[in-house]
């Protein structure tokens, strides 16, 4: 008892990250993680529950109690490879789960207010490897680190379609399992939306390269510059020799507003403003030659994470005003409360209740506003959260010269159309079992947004580990 | 990477390169294209699928330099690599019997409107190819053209070949002096597309053009390609690039078309002062 009320006392320990003024206009990451000491401080906060909630939070079911203890310990090697059993990309997920809706929430210490900051920890001590990975001699780093957790070869081969969170986690459990994988990626680098999607500053994409090479290490094969649906079907596979198929495409078909003046110059879906700043390096132009507008005064529509990327990347291009806008009030806002938080440090400014009615060009056809109507919140809908409802002759217009839409993503519909025996719901999406991640079609998976729309990293790599698990009953014990 | 077999250039200008390609060599159909990225740090281009050679896995390009990618592919050489290459990407040319197609090229889409008349032909159609380009200097492959099609009509804009300048004119002829269309395929520069698509229109011809947008993905992921067609936007890259002219709203495409203007700018300056400091 007293021993537990002396771990109480040492505060949650903050992370030390760039000055808003300063960040605003580089492209470096915003935080710059945990010291040694500071990890190993935080790490004594934690209690070390007989039922610890926080692994229950966990959609892939780290042993959190576990690799905490190490680091207070000062294991760091055992930390990592307690990690590791569960999960391979614990840089990234240190980075961009919602650890306030996930594990943290479920931390005994959180009813007091202050629960340990599992996902600060996570993000130290997967950084701690790489930058040891990096100073070790060249020889060294050549050796497949898990090889010895590797099982020995099943003779199976599967195709991991997509290269985002979800398709590596299959490929990860799997090649661990002892199957041969290869994972198909329609763009030219893999890493799906951890890399056209979420911006530099909040994952760098040298993270995701060292993840994506530790998975070659352990023998996963990556095809980049592979449409599957158009380069190869599915069928096609099969014929090749392929065992099982994995689908986790994600939810790559943006959505519009469908108003007036949506094709105007400067219109952008966040999904293209965001791959052009992301994948194709645009904020380093014409040192990368792909373009971006880069707007003074620029709007962005909707209130998610993606939303929040969208904006602090329109400030790190050089906008003087950022505005997001959004129907509803700031309670209802999708985005986590610490996104909103940097955006707001940086100056994104919120222009809440109100709905863009359509967009003003100028005679070239390039946007110079938006007009726009007031709303107010009525009763709940489906979503649980307050309708919003137009407010009569409240309309008004917003100058800008770039507008990012960034109200959500839907299923995109090529490689379905192209694998017809797949079956979907109505809205595209893949169906599922939901315990196995198995479809319609036999020997083939599928999971995280294709099936689920869109959602987080993590889920998306909940969705690959229960698939992982089905898929290597079905090539051990058939279908 | 991907091998550049051959290359040459056509016309001053117009330029083709053979690549080592095989799942899309294995693939490609008539009106498909591909995204081309010239090295890590280029721009992600869509260039069409001018021929292709199953067995030897290897896809023939002809493109036009334009801004600083196509530039710059026009001055790698054979045994040079491409970055990035992946597709085939789009809807493929709709392959019937409709009785006379008239199949249009202009410039370097002279080159993709080949595989196009050959399927034409070989679905059992009469095909009268028309070739327009500025000036007489500017035309290849006729004589493949004349082989693949029943009939081949040139025109060159500056009047020194035929009277007809450019291919509204010619549609108009072949209609005037007694002849039947049942199908215009066109393949070429947006103005030149949109005039034929405005020529057969009052005559009642169905017209399908070919759209040239800009593109990120090519797969229905970004929606920069977004075309007005039939007042809904539709995306050129997973819906086309071929659409019916009559419905294409051609004043929205050509704003979008130049977007990017004083970015190309800049990128081509940026690549001649370091194309320059290197020699």
């Amino acid at each position: 008892m007293e021993e537990k009320e002396k771990k109480e006392k040492i505060p949650r320990q903050p992370m030390p990250e760039q000055d808003p003024k300063v960040r605003i206009r580089n492209y470096k990451e915003v935080p710059f993680g945990y010291s040694p000491e500071t990890a190993m401080q935080e790490a004594s906060r934690c209690i070390q529950c007989k039922n610890p909630g926080c692994r229950a939070g966990c959609p892939v079911e780290i042993d959190i109690p576990a690799f905490i203890n190490k680091i207070k310990e000062g294991d760091f090697p055992g930390a990592i490879a307690k990690i590791k059993e569960k999960n391979l990309l614990p840089a990234v997920c240190g980075r961009v789960c919602p650890q306030e809706v996930q594990c943290e929430k479920t931390c005994i210490l959180a009813k007091k207010g202050e629960p340990v900051a599992i996902g600060r920890l996570e993000r130290f001590i997967a950084d701690w490897e790489r930058n040891e990975a990096e100073k070790a001699p060249p020889d060294k780093k050549a050796a497949p680190e898990n090889e010895a957790v590797k099982a020995a070869p099943t003779g199976k081969r599967v195709a991991v379609v997509g290269s985002g969170p979800s398709g590596l986690t299959v490929a990860g459990d799997l090649i661990l399992k002892g199957h041969d994988v290869t994972v198909f990626e329609a763009f030219q680098v893999p890493g799906g939306v951890l890399v056209y999607g979420i911006p530099e500053f909040r994952l760098p994409k040298a993270i995701v390269a060292a993840e994506v090479d530790y998975m070659k290490k352990l023998g996963v094969r990556f095809e980049c510059d592979t449409v599957v649906g158009a380069t190869i079907a599915v069928d096609e596979l099969f014929e090749q020799g392929y065992d099982a198929v994995y689908i986790g495409v994600g939810a790559g078909l943006p959505v519009f507003m469908r108003i007036p003046g949506e094709n105007l110059i400067g219109v952008y879906s966040a999904n293209e403003y965001l791959t052009r700043s992301n994948l194709m390096k645009a904020y380093l132009f014409p040192e990368y030659d792909t373009p971006i507008i880069r707007g003074n005064n620029v709007v962005v529509f909707g209130a998610g994470n993606v939303a929040m990327d969208s904006a602090r990347t329109a400030l790190r291009l050089g906008a003087d005003k950022v505005r997001i806008i959004y129907r509803r009030s700031r309670d209802e806002m999708p985005a986590r409360i610490e996104e909103i938080h940097h955006a707001e440090q940086e100056g994104v400014e919120f222009l809440l209740l109100a709905a863009p009615l359509n967009f003003i060009g100028d005679d070239d056809g390039r946007l110079i506003g938006v007009r726009c109507q007031r709303m107010e919140l009525g009763e709940p809908d489906e979503s649980g959260r307050r309708r919003p409802v137009p407010i009569e002759g409240s309309e008004f217009e917003v100058d800008c010269d770039t507008a990012v839409v960034s109200i959500g993503a839907g299923a995109n519909p090529l490689l379905t159309k192209a694998t017809p025996d797949i079956q979907l719901n109505r809205r595209g999406y893949i169906i599922a079992e939901p315990e196995t991640g198995k479809t319609t079609k036999k020997g083939v998976w599928a999971g995280g947004d294709i099936v689920t729309g869109q959602a987080t990293v993590i889920l998306a790599m909940g969705a690959g580990r229960e698939v992982a698990n089905s898929i290597h009953n079905y090539l051990i014990l058939g279908w | 990477m991907y091998k550049i077999l051959e290359k040459h250039e056509l016309v001053p200008n117009i330029h083709l390169i053979k690549v080592s390609a095989l799942a899309v060599a294995k693939k490609a159909q008539p009106g498909q294209f591909v995204i081309v990225t010239i090295d890590e740090k280029g721009e992600r281009i869509p260039l069409t699928v001018a021929d292709w050679d199953r067995e030897g896995g290897s896809i023939t390009i002809v493109f036009m330099e334009v801004g600083t990618t196509t530039q710059r592919l026009a001055s790698f050489n054979a045994g040079d690599s491409i970055y990035s290459l992946v597709g085939p990407l789009g809807i493929p040319t709709h392959i019937d019997t409709y009785g006379t197609v008239v199949c249009v090229g202009g410039c370097y889409g002279i080159a993709a409107m080949m595989p196009i008349a050959r399927a034409m032909k070989e679905a059992g159609n009469t095909v009268i190819s028309v070739i327009e380009a500025r000036s007489r200097y500017l035309l290849f492959w006729e004589e493949e053209l004349k082989r693949a099609s029943d009939q081949l009509i040139v025109t060159v804009g500056d009047g020194s070949h035929a009277p007809e300048r450019w291919v509204p004119d010619q549609v108009k002829h072949i209609i005037d002096t007694g002849g039947t269309i049942d199908l215009v395929v066109a393949f070429g520069c947006t103005y030149m597309m949109k005039l034929t698509a405005e020529t057969t229109k009052p005559l009642g011809i169905k017209t399908i053009v070919h759209l040239s947008t800009v593109m990120v993905d090519g797969t229905g992921m970004c929606g920069c390609c977004r075309v007005s067609v039939g007042g809904e936007t539709k995306f050129a890259c997973v819906d086309g690039p071929e659409f019916d002219g009559h419905q294409v709203d051609w004043d929205v495409l050509l704003s979008r078309q130049s977007g990017y203007q004083d970015e190309e700018i800049r990128s081509l300056q940026d690549w001649e002062t370091r194309r320059w400091r290197k020699i």
